[in-house]
């Protein structure tokens, strides 16, 4: 058995990694939940992302988190630009996964040929800062992305509860054909919703390369762990993602702990296949 | 409707046979393996398609089954030192023992179906590899199967695998037509087009489903077992891959899916494509490639290559039928059944079936009796659909007693009940919109108290349709119907089960009156063979012509039975229809 603090600093961790899981569902959670697509090709361009931030720090020496400045309204305008193509080749639920599927292995593929297969690691000047709470060591680069996903997901949740086109969306979600009959334009709801995951998956995507070391085939490590996390929180709801992200992230980095980092995938995909079988109204 | 001048299974054997020759060619070896390699994903497509491409049921896992065969081979052959070919059936089985594991759970979830089962099998894949990553079965390093000795009975091992490779295939491909031309198959196709419907026409769909998940899992497992000893160095990364079952997708699509030749064809069209643009080498471009191809297929191509081949051939031979319809004799119309008019047929006790917390059926207790036409009524969302959907099967009754011809329904599932002889009309009509007007009516000749072979089940079929007056659409495809002859084969349909209880769910909803008449003629007809009739109906002037007898439901009670006139003129009812204020 692992020691307290130990233990302790596991649950720090998956805290920490649980927000960057939310973070980067929320596309998905978004674009299922409301447009009922469901979209992977966020997966790709959080990478993309990653790759960008990390060439615009190393090569040109722009700070880590000014590249966001760039990439939030280029992957906005990305996003809208996906969503206007699925509209107009028709893409429907369930094609929606396979569609996407190929987009994610050409994105890959794309990044592997430019940025090669080997690891690359974005050497910042955040990296080194760090603090100490107790016993509990505290990486800023980790904390500075929670509270980001945090604020994004709070952010996201209050908009869509509180505002007009919020509430909208929230109808179109209901009911389309209600929603239209009252005056709802659906099309661009949809590509401000699809605008925005695009531009969370850019904002994750710039967290991704500031705190682990990069590869190209990592983009298919997330997307389970990610899958989990926006079912188990309800689709369309960003706190609900949220939490749910933490839950896994925390019991995975507890499971690493107890046993060996190997095993983590088994917790979350476990818990995935559950509510599937459990609970599968919530979807 | 035949082409088939060489009998299927000689066609196979020539194929084989042509196929297994060419080894001796002496070739260059590059050859052999790239057939091999087309051989493998033939297995791996039609076998993924056994499953998803006849169901509908997509499984993006395939990679796990593949996965669980390379590694029983692997672990069987190099640390328990099985010979190799012992390893390979093995492999198969337990592929097949983890799909019909999962299937036994998964196909009990009524929505898990579509992307969640997709979502599932995915699941199941990363659980399945962490295991053996983790586990003394791989334990991170891979395993070396270079050791291995292949039995020496075909020659070289390159030609041995090729061997062994074509005849994995030769299986797969033929299981596929053999349950492409079964009732088993037919079942599955109905299950793809709608499971709910398909269900209650008496295929035993869960069943059906987990046989099929088995077979495909086998399939796939038998062809890991083999591949194990291609590779001869297997890692976890390679055998459970995505990508795998990606790559059986896209080439059971690109071929057609719903055919049993078509993931060959797309197999063998995609591994060319493949190989010749890139030589085999380039990992990058090969990825790219199946992107746009699996994006352009599903978008542009839905029903594959050789499927849109098919098709067409069939819609030729559909019109060239129709010009000369010739609905075959049948010698003689099936005898009335002897109905003792009169005792009770259907009852229903105290039942009861509640929605969170809407009551629908609040101890509903009415009789049908043999022979009769009873009109069910009562004002929308007083549980008339509730309990046609209680009597079939599909709902489960929370409480009381139901029973038909002495048999207890509360614990039958709906395709049993169908069986005994019970067959409902949908008030949306739900064909089966991949099969044609008539396979659509034979279905439920296949599937109902009789269980017809499929020839007949085709020529009842074709009595039934010349009943309705569909005869001349029989090979139509059910989209290009107008509402009211989507009824008549919602009717059709129906009747070909021959059942002893036939449940209408307002069949007259939204018909002129012209074609109502036809309809109740109909019906009066259906009566006079025997078959006793539940009426479903909001037309009071339909329900007084025809019927025996009413019960009247309201707020999922029943508030009178009777004599039609006499019901109808009861305040309660009338409050309940009309409101206070006419009563």
């Amino acid at each position: 058995m692992p020691s307290l603090t130990l233990l302790l600093q596991s649950v720090l961790s998956g805290l920490f990694l649980g927000g960057l899981y939310g973070l980067l569902g929320l596309g998905l959670s978004l674009t299922w939940g409301m447009l009922r697509l469901i979209n992977l090709t966020y997966f790709a361009l959080a990478f993309l992302g990653a790759y960008l931030t990390y060439q615009l720090a190393t090569v040109f020496r722009v700070d880590p988190l000014l590249t966001l400045l760039l990439i939030i309204p280029g992957f906005f305008l990305l996003g809208v630009l996906l969503q206007e193509a699925f509209v107009r080749a028709g893409v429907n639920e369930f094609i929606s996964l396979i569609v996407t599927f190929g987009l994610t292995l050409i994105i890959e593929a794309v990044i592997q040929w430019i940025w090669t297969a080997d690891f690359r690691r974005l050497e910042s000047g955040y990296g080194a800062i760090s603090f100490r709470i107790g016993k509990l060591f505290v990486p800023l680069p980790e904390l500075l992305a929670f509270l980001i996903a945090a604020a994004v997901s709070f952010l996201t949740w209050a908009w869509l509860k509180w505002t007009y086109v919020g509430k909208a969306m929230r109808a179109t979600a209901e009911d389309p054909q209600i929603a239209a009959a009252f005056g709802v334009n659906h099309r661009r709801l949809a590509l401000l919703i699809s605008g925005l995951g695009a531009a969370y998956a850019g904002i994750a995507g710039a967290f991704i390369a500031l705190i682990y070391t990069l590869a190209p085939s990592q983009v298919y490590a997330w997307i389970g762990v990610v899958f989990a996390a926006v079912i188990i929180g309800g689709l369309g709801n960003p706190l609900g993602l949220l939490a749910a992200g933490i839950l896994i992230g925390v019991s995975e980095a507890v499971t690493m702990a107890v046993t060996a980092p190997g095993w983590a995938p088994l917790v979350s995909f476990t818990l995935l296949i559950l509510v599937l079988l459990l609970r599968p109204e919530r979807i | 409707m035949t082409m088939r001048r060489v009998p299927a299974p000689v066609l196979f054997l020539l194929v084989g046979a042509g196929l297994a020759v060419v080894p001796s060619f002496g070739l260059p070896a590059f050859f052999e393996s790239f057939l091999y390699i087309c051989f493998l994903w033939a297995a791996l497509a039609t076998s993924w398609t056994i499953l998803s491409g006849y169901t509908g049921y997509f499984s993006f896992g395939h990679g796990a089954f593949f996965g669980a065969g390379i590694y029983t081979t692997a672990t069987l052959a190099v640390s328990f030192g099985w010979p190799f070919l012992w390893t390979l059936p093995v492999a198969g089985l337990l592929a097949a023992l983890f799909g019909v594991g999962i299937g036994a759970v998964a196909f009990r979830v009524r929505r898990l179906r579509g992307e969640l089962f997709a979502l599932l099998t995915l699941a199941v894949t990363f659980v399945l590899s962490t295991i053996v990553l983790n586990t003394k079965i791989d334990g991170g390093p891979g395993v070396f199967l270079s050791a291995v000795p292949l039995p020496k009975t075909f020659g070289s091992p390159v030609g041995t695998i090729y061997l062994l490779g074509l005849a994995i295939a030769l299986v797969t491909v033929w299981s596929a037509y053999a349950i492409y031309h079964s009732r088993w198959g037919m079942g599955l196709f109905a299950i793809r087009g709608d499971e709910d419907v398909a269900e209650v026409l008496g295929v035993p769909t869960y069943r059906y489903k987990l046989v099929a998940f088995g077979l495909s899992c086998f399939f796939a497992g038998l062809a890991g077992g083999l591949h194990a000893s291609f590779l001869t160095y297997v890692t976890v990364a390679e055998s459970f891959s995505l990508l795998v079952a990606m790559d059986a997708i896209l080439m059971s699509m690109f071929g057609g899916m719903t055919h049993w030749f078509g993931p060959s064809v797309g197999a063998g069209l995609m591994t060319t494509i493949l190989y010749s643009l890139t030589g085999g080498g380039s990992a990058i471009l090969n990825r790219i490639l199946i992107g746009a191809i699996l994006i352009v297929v599903i978008i542009f191509l839905p029903e594959g290559v050789f499927g849109r081949f098919v098709h067409r051939l069939a819609r030729r031979r559909a019109r060239r039928a129709s010009a000369q319809p010739s609905p075959p004799v049948l010698t003689q119309d099936a005898p009335a059944r002897p109905a003792n008019p009169g005792t009770s047929l259907l009852v229903c006790a105290d039942v009861r079936k509640a929605f969170r917390g809407l009551q629908a059926l609040a101890r509903v207790s009415l009789e049908v009796h043999e022979g009769e036409i009873l009109g069910l009524v009562g004002p929308n969302g007083s549980g008339k659909s509730t309990l046609i959907n209680v009597v079939s099967g599909y709902y489960r009754l929370d409480g009381g007693r139901l029973s038909f011809a002495g048999q207890n329904l509360a614990a039958l599932e709906a395709h049993r009940i169908a069986r005994l002889g019970v067959s409902r009309t949908y008030q949306i009509p739900r064909p089966v919109k991949w099969l044609s007007v008539l396979d659509n009516v034979a279905l439920a000749a296949m599937f109902g108290p009789h269980t017809y072979d499929r020839p007949t089940a085709r020529a009842h079929a074709w009595r039934w349709l010349v009943f309705t007056g569909l005869a001349d659409k029989a090979l139509a495809l059910p989209g290009s119907l107008n509402l009211h002859q989507r009824k008549l084969l919602e009717l059709a349909r129906a009747l070909a089960s021959e059942p002893r209880l036939l449940l209408l769910d307002e069949v007259l909803s939204g018909l002129t009156p012209t074609e109502m008449a036809g309809a109740l003629q109909l019906i009066r007809q259906i009566r006079d063979r025997g078959t006793t009739v539940v009426f479903v109906e909001h037309v009071m002037r339909a329900i007084l012509d025809l019927t025996d007898r009413v019960v009247v439901l309201n707020y999922g009670h029943v508030i009178a039975d009777g004599a039609p006139r006499d019901v109808m003129r009861q305040p309660d009812v009338v409050k309940a229809y009309l409101g206070k204020a006419y009563a």
